[in-house]
């Protein structure tokens, strides 16, 4: 099983940091940036083409492009079984961000949700850290 | 906002789906197009930067998915005017997970184990969880 396990140097740790973080910062951006803009009408969805002018969403936007290309690097040296449930952790981060700066009322089944999809999604990371694929059977 | 919640359930959900379907769609173009084009280190070696630039702007399966997945983040912003971001970005991000997973197996007929499925129950328990 040794065997599956990556060295991890302190370079591929900021990466994987970025990517934990970095969802999570970026939707929490978008979603401030869309109470200033407000509820949008069904009818009148044009005003989303506006709201990519707010300043909160304009961070949010590079901030989720930031997290792709981090994304993007960690895919490259790790499958997505093992990346993913580093992003699921995001989760947690964003729940924390929605309760003390969105002033989002949380509750109890709330956040056992979260905790559920936490651990569902955490417990693919045991799994190998390149997926096999059909033709690589020898 | 949470009082309302009820109310702006099915609309919650609506939209939820929409991010995820066109997110979906997207993310199986896009890996879809890179398995047509194949390597692009040997493109490169081939026909220069130019070429493998070339190559990837001109696939029309990458086009289609960047389309679908522009319009994933305008309904994202759309949820997230109308309802919470505890409630949108769990939902969506770990339902498009899952569906990307099943949409590998059907149409890039990849291997997904066992394992995943698992998780894939847990995070639908979840999502139903944060709704209540």
């Amino acid at each position: 099983m040794s065997s599956t396990h990556h060295t991890l140097t302190p370079q591929r740790w900021l990466i994987l940091i970025c990517v934990m973080v970095g969802a999570a910062v970026g939707d929490f951006l978008l979603a401030r940036g869309m109470q200033q803009v407000g509820v949008v009408d069904v009818h009148h969805l044009g005003t989303l083409f506006t709201a990519i002018g707010n300043p909160w969403v304009i961070g949010g936007i590079l901030v989720l492009l930031g997290f792709m290309a981090c994304n993007i690097t960690a895919l490259s040296w790790a499958d997505v079984s093992f990346v993913y449930p580093a992003t699921a952790f995001g989760n947690v981060i964003t729940a924390l961000l929605s309760k003390f700066f969105l002033h989002e009322d949380i509750s109890k089944s709330r956040w056992l949700g979260i905790s559920l999809i936490v651990v569902g999604v955490g417990f693919v990371a045991q799994g190998p850290s390149r997926t096999e694929h059909a033709e690589e059977t020898p | 906002m949470t009082e309302h919640l009820s109310a702006v359930s099915l609309h919650a959900w609506v939209t939820i789906w929409t991010v995820v379907i066109f997110a979906t769609a997207g993310d199986i173009l896009i890996a879809a197009a890179m398995r047509r084009l194949g390597d692009l280190d040997d493109i490169r070696t081939k026909s220069g930067l130019g070429g493998a630039i070339k190559a990837v702007v001109s696939s029309p399966f990458l086009g289609a998915g960047i389309g679908c997945m522009a319009i994933s983040f305008f309904a994202l912003l759309y949820a997230l005017s109308a309802a919470d971001l505890s409630l949108i970005a769990p939902a969506t991000a770990s339902l498009t997970y899952i569906a990307t997973s099943a949409g590998a197996r059907l149409f890039l007929k990849e291997r997904v184990d066992k394992r995943r499925w698992i998780a894939a129950l847990f995070v639908c328990a979840g999502v139903a969880l944060l709704t209540q």
